[in-house]
């Protein structure tokens, strides 16, 4: 692993079994993401952009190669590692906001707390912090039905952010919003992201999203064909 | 706890669909106690009764006695043994003689067993004290049951034809001074009860028995020669049988009430793990295992037993007092078939009978949660974020 680096990628290869033969989603990708990035993996459908989202996520695993993401290896990586990692350290972002329904606002802010067993008041304290970031203040008590396409994803940001992860990782954030609620909630990450240095890394292919990157590195058939650092 | 406030949650949001499923499967808990219940309170009632009437705290019963085999009935008895007669005379023990006799009530022919009693005994609760041993005419007690059956009243002449010790026929009228109205039919139906004096001195059989029964139960490894001592394990085998049974046959009944509201959880819990992958995949994005999540879904399914526990005091608690109050009213007949039946039962609910429920409803609905809820751990969770069917 590079110094600086919190994520390293060596070769990776991804393939999926299809009929009788072999898919590869990803194939022979090395990349490394530095601390407080806020970088984009940008490229047409299937191109393997939410594969390699996944397995940055430790949500998926190499077919070959290897990866270090916050120090643990790919081939460290067994189901509760992996779970553990996510837990403690990264927080998703998703296109459909994945928010459960029975939760009011504030519950489903704290429920990552609740996962790492944050004591109550720091608990408290959090998810409050977390709603003032993204301007729900006002919404603690509502539940996700009754809120806005572009206030869902802003909860969705709450919930990932609110542990205060060294990795947020987004599907796709802004394809069910409308151009003003996108450049909110993008305005809102990038915020943090400053803030907080966390690292952002979404897989998209919004030009609106693009627009704020200050990394893009774009797939096409499952390679990198491109690796840009933007000067804002 | 995250997983008992989570299942929580989606079952109050869930609305009817929880309401109904935790209302059959408070339906089958209250049922099961009831049923229960009711037969663990025929068992007492009919042990109380049976104690009081019939068996007391035992009974000595000659080597030839065999209440269910009317060949041996005629030899069997034997002269009292020293013993139980010292103790017979401190009324410690009522010795019973039993012979085999025919009436002819209203001109009609039945058989019966004549059955010759102490009537100084306070031991059974048979109105013995209505029987005159010093009276020239023979003086007897019948039941109700046995009183319907030959027509008999309080003041009637009954003619009555039995053999003695040597097989010779005798017949003699015998006075009806008393109808006793007992719960247990095995001292009523067929019996006619007189002094136990008259009966030795008509069977020709001075100072003899059938049976005894006794007040306080033999010490352990008392033995006396020619009789053997019948206790409570053996005189109610018969009766926990038959309860048993009958207890078995009624279980039907609440079986099918919790094989449905079962069948409820079961569907609800195949069509949640259906309807929200995305959610399932989220808890395993956020950082849960997917066995974490089966954990979730099955306290999920499990908490409508839970619920079903609370809604089933609710109602059921003052419903199964009132019965164990006020009584159940049984049917006519209900001791027609030889087992002691008050008119009304009382129901007992034991603390072991409602924990045994309780444990029983929610062990079954735990294993139909569980059961779909495997199917998690085969999921991917990358299709599962994004909903796709699985």
């Amino acid at each position: 692993m590079k110094n600086g680096s919190i994520i390293t990628i060596e070769n990776l290869v991804k393939s999926f079994p299809i009929g009788g033969g072999e898919f590869t989603a990803l194939n022979g990708i090395s990349l490394d993401f530095e601390k407080g990035e806020f970088s984009g993996i940008v490229g047409p459908s299937g191109s393997g952009k939410t594969t390699l989202l996944n397995i940055l996520g430790s949500l998926d695993t190499p077919s070959k190669g290897q990866t270090n993401v916050l120090g643990t290896t790919s081939t460290q990586m067994s189901p509760k590692v992996a779970a553990n990692l996510r837990k403690k350290h990264i927080g998703f972002i998703f296109q459909t906001y994945n928010l459960m329904p029975v939760y009011t606002v504030y519950e489903n802010v704290e429920f990552p707390l609740l996962l790492i067993k944050t004591p109550v008041a720091e608990r408290k304290k959090a998810v409050l912090e977390a709603l003032e970031w993204v301007g729900l203040s006002d919404k603690i008590k509502s539940k996700p039905p009754q809120l806005s396409g572009g206030e869902s994803q802003r909860v969705a940001i709450a919930r990932a952010m609110v542990k205060k992860p060294d990795l947020v990782l987004a599907d796709e954030p802004t394809a069910n919003l409308d151009a003003e609620n996108s450049h909110h909630i993008l305005q809102t990450m990038e915020k943090l992201n400053k803030e907080l240095q966390t690292t952002f890394v979404f897989a998209t292919h919004d030009e609106k999203v693009i627009g704020y990157l200050r990394r893009i590195i774009r797939l096409e058939d499952g390679r990198v064909v491109e690796d840009a650092y933007i000067k804002k | 706890m995250i997983a008992l406030k989570l299942a929580y949650k989606n079952l109050m949001g869930a609305g009817l669909r929880t309401l109904l499923i935790v209302f059959v499967l408070s339906l089958a808990y209250v049922l099961i106690v009831y049923m229960n219940g009711l037969y663990q309170g025929w068992d007492r009632q009919a042990r109380i009764e049976s104690i009081a009437w019939e068996v007391a705290e035992g009974q000595y019963w000659q080597d030839m006695y065999d209440p269910y085999d009317a060949m041996t009935l005629t030899d069997a008895h034997a002269p009292l043994p020293a013993a139980l007669e010292a103790d017979a005379s401190k009324g410690k023990t009522v010795p019973i003689l039993i012979t085999q006799a025919t009436i002819y009530p209203e001109g009609r022919m039945m058989g019966a067993l004549l059955k010759g009693i102490d009537t100084r005994q306070k031991i059974l609760s048979l109105p013995t004290g209505e029987l005159d041993p010093d009276s020239e005419e023979i003086t007897a007690i019948v039941g109700t049951r046995m009183a319907k059956s030959a027509g008999l009243a309080t003041g009637d002449y009954l003619l009555i034809r039995w053999r003695d010790v040597n097989g010779t026929f005798d017949a003699t009228e015998v006075k009806i001074t008393g109808i006793f109205k007992t719960a247990v039919p095995a001292v009523d139906m067929g019996q006619v009860w007189i002094p136990l004096n008259k009966l030795q001195e008509i069977a020709g059989m001075p100072g003899e028995a059938t049976l005894v029964v006794m007040d306080e139960s033999p010490e352990e490894g008392a033995t006396i020669a020619g009789w053997e001592f019948k206790g409570h394990d053996y005189l109610f085998k018969e009766l926990e049988d038959m309860i048993k049974m009958k207890s078995t046959g009624g279980s039907i009944f609440y079986l099918i009430i919790l094989a449905l509201a079962l069948l409820a959880v079961f569907d609800t819990q195949v069509l949640s793990i259906f309807r929200r992958q995305r959610e399932i995949g989220t808890y395993v994005a956020m950082g849960m295992t997917r066995k974490q999540v089966v954990g979730i879904f099955t306290v999920e399914g499990a908490m409508h037993a839970i619920l079903a526990v609370i809604l089933g005091a609710a109602y059921g608690f003052p419903l199964l007092l009132w019965t164990q109050k006020s009584g159940i009213k049984m049917p006519e007949g209900t001791d027609d078939f030889g087992m002691a039946a008050a008119e009304h039962m009382y129901p007992y609910y034991s603390l072991a009978l409602v924990l045994g429920s309780i444990v029983l409803v929610m062990l079954t609905t735990t294993l139909v949660s569980y059961m779909p809820s495997r199917k998690i751990t085969k999921m991917n969770p990358n299709d599962a974020i994004r909903g796709k069917i699985q």
